[in-house]
């Protein structure tokens, strides 16, 4: 599923960047837009002459989880006997989400350290007081695992509730019939939760790597 | 033992699959799409703020051209106001002199209308001066010729007398 979703940003991105015009149509015009809404991300966390490097970290977050999550939209199909989605978005599994996590906040140490040197990088959690140390080390772990299981929770929250909601067609007839009632506002809210979530992991990438990155 | 149970259970190799997958799709995005599309962006920003640069250097320009053209529009009207009132100055004054003249012209034709018209009484005093001269002279030798009497001597001056009214 992931590869699906890697493969459809990649092809989306490369085509509208294929032709590359001074007055921009179409596809090309909306990867510009992203790229847009990217930069802002990033140049309300920190400094474009230091942010300006992530932005392709930062841009195939926010695209790749917003695919991730829209995918488990459209093909939700559950199997009678376990209740289980055939096609789901690789966002719901807390394997794939953990790992982005882990990525990210590895990434931020590797350039807190690299654009900061060792001393700077060291001291900062010691600062403003050498007591907070153990809670700077918390902090590390915890944004890990918010960051994580935050997407995770919300897709997959999304997901199962929408499962349960197909599972009303197993009440008969009537069922079937009314069971689009509930769905339809609830596909509308997660197509808004993936969007949301896709954004919220973006920023927050970008808060944690300007934590490391600029000098306070 | 349920810490290594944990550990153990979780999948692995989705994590690396999904690591891999990401960091290849990061380095594709960024080698494919997102440098030539920064390029282009940066460009066109470039070519937006040179046109911005260009608009603002022409409209000042024009504006400089039109303080130019106003400037001169003024001088013009200036120029033109000022020969209008030179005009407007010797028409007067050529006015003036011709009225100047016509009335010196009339005063000196009234002048010599005056002049001739005394010469021609002198002249007419002057003629009747001589004829009265000559005839006082013919009378004289009328009254030598006849040597006559009193009545008839006043007969003949005022024959001669009538004489003289007719002429």
């Amino acid at each position: 599923m992931s590869t699906v979703a890697a493969l459809i940003v990649a092809i989306f991105s490369i085509v509208g960047a294929r032709k590359l015009a001074m007055r921009p149509t179409g596809l090309q015009n909306f990867i510009e837009w992203v790229m847009d809404f990217t930069k802002y991300i990033i140049t309300s966390n920190m400094a474009w002459d230091k942010g300006g490097r992530f932005i392709a970290l930062a841009y195939t977050l926010l695209f790749y989880i917003f695919v991730a999550n829209m995918l488990g939209i459209p093909f939700e199909l559950a199997t009678e006997t376990e209740h289980y989605a055939l096609w789901n978005s690789p966002t719901s599994d807390p394997v794939l989400t953990l790992t982005m996590a882990a990525f990210v906040i590895i990434l931020t140490h590797i350039y807190g350290f690299k654009l900061r040197g060792a001393k700077e990088y060291f001291a900062d959690y010691f600062r403003p007081s050498p007591i907070l140390f153990p809670f700077k080390i918390i902090e590390e772990f915890s944004n890990f695992l918010t960051l994580g299981l935050r997407l995770f929770g919300n897709i997959f929250a999304k997901e199962l509730v929408t499962m349960l909601i197909i599972s009303l067609t197993g009440l008969g007839t009537v069922g079937i019939l009314l069971a689009w009632i509930p769905l339809a506002p609830w596909l509308a809210f997660g197509i808004f939760i993936g969007a949301l979530q896709a954004f919220i992991f973006a920023m927050l990438s970008m808060v944690y790597m300007a934590h490391k990155v600029e000098s306070h | 033992m349920d810490m290594m149970e944990f550990i153990a259970d979780i999948q692995w190799g989705n994590a690396l699959y999904q690591l891999l997958i990401f960091s290849l799709l990061i380095w594709v995005v960024s080698r494919w799409a997102l440098k030539p599309l920064l390029g282009v962006m940066k460009k066109r920003e470039q070519q937006v703020n040179d046109n911005l640069d260009n608009a603002e250097k022409s409209r000042a320009e024009a504006e400089q051209y039109l303080e130019q053209q106003r400037e001169e529009l003024k001088k013009a009207r200036e120029d033109t106001q000022a020969m209008i009132d030179n005009a407007n100055k010797m028409s007067e004054q050529q006015a003036k002199e011709i009225l100047d003249n016509a009335k010196a012209e009339g005063e000196r034709l009234k002048e010599a209308a005056a002049a001739d018209i005394n010469r021609e009484k002198e002249q007419a005093l002057e003629s009747v001066r001589d004829q009265v001269a000559s005839l006082s002279v013919a009378i004289a030798t009328k009254v030598i010729e006849k040597e006559l009497d009193e009545g008839e001597q006043e007969k003949l001056i005022d024959s001669y007398l009538k004489e003289v009214g007719n002429e």
